[in-house]
C-alpha cells in the first residue's frame, strides 16, 4: 500500500477530486497548506508596510491505495492538476505499512 | 440672559452685531445698553432633532466605526483588545464628562475662563431640560441637553483615536489610566481654550449697544461691556482661531498624543521582521464608511443647528472625502504601483479628518481641493517619514489625523477667503478686533499656527508627561510573553475569533 501526498494549487481540488473518482479512489483527505519552491512569493504594502510573501496558500490531498494503483493515480493527479505553470505542485509518494477502518476493525486492503 | 451659556462660538451673532455698527450705525436706536431681559428664545424642533440625530452619528463613529477601522488593521490575535479599549473609553468618558467633564471643557471658569472651565456645572449642576445653549445664530439656541451630548460624543472619541498608534503592545490598565487622565488634562483644557464663547448674543447686544451710543460717555460705557463679554472666551477663541469642528481639539490633539505614546511605549515586538498584515480589511473599509457616515453629524452637527450652513458643511464633508478618497488611492497606485483598498480607506479618513476644521468656513471647491492635496501628504508621513523615523504608529494616528489635522487646520486659514469660495471671517477674530468681513491671509494664518502649535505643545508634552505617570503606576507594556501570545488573551482572557 502507498499514500499518494500531492500538493496541488487550491483552485484545482475539485479537477483532483473528479479525476481520482473516476479511477476509483473513493478517499482522499485535504488540507490547506502553506508553502514555498520554485514559484517565490509575492509582496504585499500596507500603507507604508512592504512585507514579501514567501509562503503560499496551497492544497496538500492524501489518498491511501493499493501498491498496483499508483501510477494510475499520479496520472489522473498530473492531468487534473497540471497548468503548465510555475507553482503547480508536486506529488510524494510513501509507502503504507498499515491500514485499520475504524468502524468495521477491516485491515490493510480492505479497509482502503 | 438669565444664565451663562456653555457655547463654541457666536459667529452669525457676531456677523450681525458687526453689520448694525456699520449699517445702522448713523440709525439711533432707542435701545438700552443691557441685553434686553425679552421673553428667552425657544429652541426650534428642527435644531433638537437635527443635534439629537448627530449625537448619535457621532457615536456611531466611535463604536462601531472606528473600533472596526482599526480592529481591522491589527492581527487577530489583538482584535478584541481594540475593540474592548475603544468600547471602554467611550463608556468611561461618558462617565467623566457627565460628572466634570463638560464643567470643565464648557463652563464659566471665572478668572481662570481663558484657560479652563471650573467646576460650576460639575455633576450638571444647573443644567434642565428648560436650560439653553446658544449657538451661532444670534437669538437661536438649542436644549443644553442636546449640546451636552453633542460634545460628549467629541470627548469620546477623541481619546479612542490615540490607541491607535500604541495598539497590539499595551496593557488594558495602562490604556484606561492614560486616557483617564489624558481626557482630563489635556482634552478637556483644548476644547475649552478653542470652543467656549461665552454668550454670543450678549456680545451682540453689547455691539449693538455701542452701535447705538451716541455721546461719548455711552460710548465708553458700552464699549467696556463689550470688552467685558468678549473678554469671557477659551484664550484660542479670543485669538481668532477658525476650527469649525474639531481638527485641532481633536485630531491634531490626538495625533500628537498617539505619536509621543509610539515612541514612549516603543516598538511592537518583531515589528520590522515579523508579517504584521492587518488581518481584515473588510473589518477595515466598513469601519472606514461608517466613519464617514458618521462624519455628518461631527461636522454638520457642528453648525448646532439646521439650516445653509448645515448643508455647507455636510456637502464640504461628502466632496474633501471623496477627493481625498481619490486622490490616496491614485498617488499609491502611482508611487507603490497599486491601488489599494486599504489605500481609498486611509484617504478618505485622512480627507474627513482634513476637512473637519474647514467644513463650515470653505466652500465646496475649496474644500475638493483640500481633500485632494491631503492625501498625498499623509501617503508620505506614513510610508516614507515613517520608516525613515523607525517609530511604530501602529495604526498610522500622526500620520492620518495629526499631519491631516495639520494640514486641514493651515488649510482652513486659507480656504475661508470669500475669494476662494470660503464665508469670510465672520467669527472668533471678531471677538477682539471686531473686524469681522475682512479677511487677512498673514493674521488668518498666524491664528491658525498658534493654536496648531499650542495643542502640539500641550498635548505633546503634557502626553509624555502623563505616559510616564502611567508607566509608574500600572506599567505601561504587557511581557513580551504577553504581547506575542497576543493582548486578547492576556488582557481579556478572550478571542475575538473563535473558528
Amino acid at each position: 500500500m502507498k499514500i499518494v501526498m500531492a500538493i496541488i494549487k487550491p483552485f484545482k481540488l475539485e479537477e483532483v477530486r473528479d479525476a481520482l473518482t473516476a479511477i476509483g479512489v473513493h478517499g482522499l483527505t485535504v488540507t490547506e497548506v502553506k508553502g514555498y519552491g520554485r514559484q517565490k512569493g509575492h509582496t504585499e504594502i500596507y500603507r507604508g508596510a512592504e512585507y514579501a510573501v514567501s509562503f503560499l496558500p496551497k492544497i496538500k490531498i492524501e489518498v491511501a491505495i493499493a501498491s498496483d494503483q499508483v501510477d494510475k493515480t499520479i496520472d489522473a493527479i498530473i492531468s487534473a492538476a497540471k497548468t503548465g505553470q510555475i507553482g503547480d505542485g508536486k506529488i510524494f509518494v510513501i509507502n503504507l505499512d498499515h491500514a485499520v477502518r475504524i468502524r468495521t476493525g477491516e485491515a490493510d486492503a480492505a479497509a482502503l | 440672559m438669565t444664565f451663562k451659556r456653555p457655547t463654541r462660538a457666536g459667529w452669525a451673532a457676531l456677523a450681525i452685531a458687526t453689520l448694525c455698527i456699520a449699517g445702522f450705525v448713523d440709525v439711533a436706536f432707542a435701545e438700552d445698553a443691557a441685553p434686553a431681559a425679552a421673553a428667552a428664545p425657544v429652541s426650534n424642533k428642527g435644531d433638537v432633532a437635527w443635534m439629537l440625530t448627530s449625537s448619535a452619528l457621532v457615536l456611531m463613529m466611535s463604536i462601531p466605526g472606528l473600533a472596526l477601522f482599526y480592529g481591522g488593521l491589527v492581527r487577530t490575535k489583538n482584535m478584541a483588545s481594540v475593540l474592548t479599549q475603544v468600547f471602554a473609553i467611550v463608556s468611561m468618558i461618558g462617565v467623566t464628562w457627565t460628572i466634570y467633564g463638560y464643567s470643565l471643557a464648557f463652563g464659566d471658569g471665572g478668572s481662570m475662563t481663558p484657560w479652563i472651565g471650573g467646576f460650576a456645572k460639575a455633576f450638571m449642576h444647573g443644567v434642565d431640560a428648560s436650560s439653553t445653549a446658544a449657538t451661532f445664530s444670534n437669538g437661536v439656541v438649542i436644549p443644553e441637553y442636546a449640546y451636552f451630548v453633542f460634545q460628549m460624543t467629541f470627548a469620546m472619541i477623541t481619546p479612542a483615536l490615540i490607541v491607535g498608534a500604541f495598539a497590539e503592545r499595551i496593557k488594558f490598565s495602562a490604556v484606561m489610566l492614560f486616557i483617564l487622565l489624558w481626557s482630563t488634562l489635556i482634552y478637556y483644557p483644548i476644547a475649552h481654550w478653542v470652543w467656549y464663547v461665552a454668550a454670543p448674543d450678549d456680545v451682540a447686544a453689547a455691539a449693538k449697544a455701542l452701535a447705538a451710543a451716541t455721546d461719548a460717555a455711552a460710548k465708553t460705557a458700552a464699549q467696556a461691556k463689550l470688552d467685558e463679554v468678549t473678554g469671557n472666551v477659551g484664550w484660542l477663541a479670543g485669538a481668532g482661531a477658525l476650527d469649525f469642528a474639531g481638527g485641532t481639539v481633536v485630531h491634531i490633539n490626538a495625533g500628537i498624543a498617539g505619536l509621543v505614546g509610539a515612541l514612549i511605549i516603543g516598538k511592537r515586538v518583531g515589528y520590522g521582521k515579523d508579517l504584521m498584515a492587518p488581518h481584515s480589511l473588510t473589518m477595515t473599509m466598513i469601519g472606514a464608511s461608517l466613519l464617514w457616515v458618521g462624519w455628518f453629524g461631527f461636522n454638520a452637527g457642528s453648525n448646532l443647528e439646521a439650516n445653509g450652513t448645515t448643508a455647507l458643511a455636510f456637502v464640504n464633508t461628502m466632496v474633501a472625502t471623496a477627493g481625498a478618497a481619490l486622490s490616496w488611492l491614485l498617488a499609491e497606485w502611482m508611487f507603490k504601483g497599486k491601488p489599494s483598498l486599504l489605500g481609498i480607506c486611509s484617504g478618505a479618513v485622512a480627507g474627513l479628518v482634513a476637512v473637519t476644521p474647514a467644513s463650515g468656513f470653505a466652500g465646496p471647491i475649496g474644500a475638493l481641493v483640500l481633500g485632494l492635496v491631503v492625501s498625498p501628504i499623509c501617503l508620505f508621513f506614513v510610508s516614507t517619514v515613517k520608516n525613515a523615523l523607525g517609530y511604530d504608529d501602529a495604526l498610522d494616528v500622526f500620520g492620518v489625523h495629526c499631519i491631516g489635522g495639520i494640514v486641514g487646520a493651515l488649510g482652513t486659514g486659507i480656504l475661508v477667503n470669500p475669494a476662494l469660495g470660503g464665508v469670510g471671517i465672520t467669527d472668533y477674530t471678531n471677538i477682539t478686533g471686531n473686524n469681522a468681513g475682512t479677511y487677512d491671509l498673514v493674521t488668518q494664518m498666524i491664528a491658525q499656527g498658534k493654536a496648531v502649535l499650542a495643542t502640539l505643545i500641550w498635548s505633546g508634552v503634557g502626553s509624555a508627561i502623563l505616559y510616564k505617570v502611567v508607566d509608574l503606576i500600572v506599567g505601561l507594556r504587557p511581557s513580551v510573553e504577553e504581547e506575542r501570545e497576543g493582548l486578547d488573551i492576556s488582557d481579556h482572557g478572550e478571542r475575538a475569533y473563535n473558528m
